[in-house]
């Protein structure tokens, strides 16, 4: 179908102009950074390594020629696939991403459809009583977790569930001194539970009070006035008029998303010691290891772009209108 | 079947009739208590006595009492002149980042509507491009890049919050360029320049104002968030986030206080911040809410 091959073909040229242009911005700002890069490497052991040992580490690390042709050479090797090595971890960039996704795809994904199936609940049962005391109590919490810091979040769980009842494991993604075979999924569940919870709350005010405004929308039209008028009521007038209508942007909302999900993540990794992206995304920051940290933000860039297309991909399935208006849409 | 129908129309009828003469005098109220709530823990954060924060041995891990609100931490130092500091710390780089923020947001969005449809395109894409990559990723390289410290918070800040805003202000914008008014002023021979001083900033400072104080939650969280990874001030700079990742290690031992109150305090503020912005959001666009 043409129209679908020129969204396909407009959505890549679009990827490629935004990677283009976030790894120029990205490598720009680092080769203006002040922080040495073979200082950051070395680390404490500063006063032992001479500058002949410092020198070699430059070379190394092609830190000794201009960043012009360091740029040129990130991006050649980039587009084969190697995105070079971590400095912390040793291994190559692509690899310690890719590992550490799939910890925190888990939690990401748990936490993506458990604030997103709460927050909806919520959002329709608010906007269903609309003025009465459970709206007035959902929309206050929603506020209140909306200027709530999610690490504070994290760090309240950490300390009921497992310092105090000592249900579920304090940190990291599976027990400590256990042979990484013996780890079952269980185990990986239980230590994913609280970083989990921890996300999802922070998600949750977005949907229901967007949920709840799309619904109240919807329940001051015409048709339902009409559907009220023939004697509808309760869950019957939510299931026939209200769902479908608001079950759309819902889930475009929650895909659209994915750049607070991912923020969110770092967060809660980073209080539960979670060994996902968001933990590696901080000890590169603050460790100063450039190659994971440019990895790290074309990857979450690529996620972010994820969840926006598939916002549109889904709209474009569901609603016809908007195949045909592919051009004026942007310009409204 | 037909109570029902009347009850739909009572209520619009009630609630077009009652609502507008009341919501502005409560409205004032709710934003006139949280301004006062804010006021006093900046106030608190400036006039307290920094003499508490010395290191007293003798007073360590002392749950909350009225001598210390908040209790005190491993050192004996009082949490309650700690957190009113560190919160006044948090408060003003926010403050510097949003307000940098709103005015990358107002000129972006302005030019948007001046410059015609090929800078409109530029600066969408460049909105677009911002919106891309998440906001803690990108604090985080800027803060690194910075070498840490105020500075990179407060550039990471302005840097990754004006998209949103720059929208709002880009569609105000737009449809002011298209008014006669303006249409009229450009035949004249008004310069864009003039007509950006004179006719859209005065009708834009409304919404800016409004976006800039709903800038500050978020930009006070964001910051939190980066201090509490550690990549933002030193330890001696006692920011709130640094506050809470340092009660992070405490946590095990049952002083709930180090962590509880600091946020708790933290959530207060941001939450007068909001409540400020949306409750004059109402009283600034009356006119949308007496349609309700």
């Amino acid at each position: 179908m043409p129209g679908w091959l020129k969204f396909a073909f407009g959505k890549s040229v679009r990827l490629a102009a935004l990677l283009a242009a976030v790894s120029i911005i990205t490598f720009v700002l680092i080769s203006f950074s002040p922080v040495d890069p073979v200082r950051a490497y070395i680390g404490a052991d500063m006063m032992t390594v001479g500058a002949e040992q410092r020198l070699d580490i430059a070379v190394y690390w092609g830190l000794d020629q201009p960043p012009l042709e360091r740029f040129l050479k990130w991006v050649s090797s980039m587009i084969q696939g190697d995105f070079g090595s971590s400095m912390i971890y040793r291994e190559p960039v692509a690899g310690v991403i890719a590992e550490r996704f799939w910890y925190s795809l888990s939690l990401m994904a748990a936490a993506w459809l458990l604030s997103g199936l709460i927050g909806f609940a919520a959002g329709s049962a608010a906007a269903m009583n609309r003025g009465g005391w459970l709206d007035r109590v959902i929309q206050w919490v929603c506020y209140t977790i909306a200027s709530t810091p999610s690490f504070w979040i994290g760090m309240l769980l950490l300390m009921v569930f497992a310092v105090w009842l000592g249900w579920l494991p304090a940190g990291l993604g599976v027990p400590a001194g256990v042979a990484a075979e013996q780890v079952t999924i269980a185990d990986r569940i239980r230590h994913m539970v609280l970083p989990a919870a921890a996300l999802s709350i922070a998600g949750i005010s977005a949907v229901a009070l967007h949920t709840r405004q799309k619904l109240i929308d919807i329940l001051d039209s015409d048709f339902v006035l009409y559907a009220r008028a023939k004697g509808e009521r309760g869950w019957q007038l939510y299931r026939n008029h209200g769902l479908r209508n608001i079950a759309l942007p819902a889930m475009t909302l929650q895909l659209a998303s994915f750049s607070e999900l991912f923020g969110g993540a770092v967060l809660a990794e980073q209080v539960f010691t979670y060994p996902g992206l968001g933990h590696a995304t901080v000890e590169a920051g603050l460790r100063g290891d450039v190659p994971l940290l440019m990895g790290l933000v074309l990857f979450s860039t690529l996620f972010v772009f994820t969840g926006n297309t598939a916002a549109d991909v889904l709209y474009r399935l569901v609603d016809p209108r908007i195949r045909g208006h592919e051009n004026d849409s942007r310009n409204v | 079947m037909t109570r029902v129908m009347f009850d739909s129309v009572a209520r619009l009828q009630t609630r077009s009739a009652v609502y507008p003469i009341d919501y502005k005098r409560r409205s004032l109220l709710i934003l006139l208590t949280a301004a006062a709530l804010l006021m006093m823990l900046i106030m608190a954060g400036w006039l307290t006595n920094p003499d508490a924060l010395s290191v007293q041995l003798d007073q360590r891990n002392l749950p909350p009492s009225f001598q210390h609100l908040f209790g005190t931490d491993w050192l004996g130092r009082d949490m309650f002149v700690r957190v009113m500091k560190g919160l006044l710390l948090s408060i003003q780089t926010g403050l510097a980042g949003a307000v940098c923020s709103a005015m990358i947001a107002a000129v972006l969005g302005i030019a948007s509507a001046l410059f015609g449809r090929q800078a409109d395109r530029i600066i969408t894409w460049l909105t677009d491009l911002f919106l891309s990559v998440p906001h803690l990723v990108a604090l985080i390289l800027v803060a690194f890049v910075c070498g840490g410290g105020m500075k990179g918070i407060v550039i990471g800040i302005a840097l990754t919050h004006w998209p949103a805003l720059a929208r709002l202000i880009r569609a105000e914008a737009m449809q002011l360029m298209a008014a006669q008014y303006v249409q009229v002023s450009r035949r004249l021979g008004r310069s864009l320049f003039w007509i950006a001083r004179r006719h859209m900033l005065p009708h834009l400072l409304p919404q800016l104002t409004v976006g800039l104080i709903l800038l500050f939650p978020h930009a006070i969280l964001h910051e939190a968030a980066v201090t509490f990874i550690g990549l933002g001030l030193p330890p001696h700079q006692p920011a709130i986030g640094i506050i809470l990742s340092e009660s992070m290690r405490y946590l095990s031992s049952g002083m709930w206080w180090l962590a509880v109150l600091p946020g708790a305090a933290l959530l207060a503020a941001v939450r007068a911040f909001d409540v400020i912005g949306s409750h004059t959001k109402r009283l600034l666009d009356s006119q949308q809410y007496e349609r309700l």
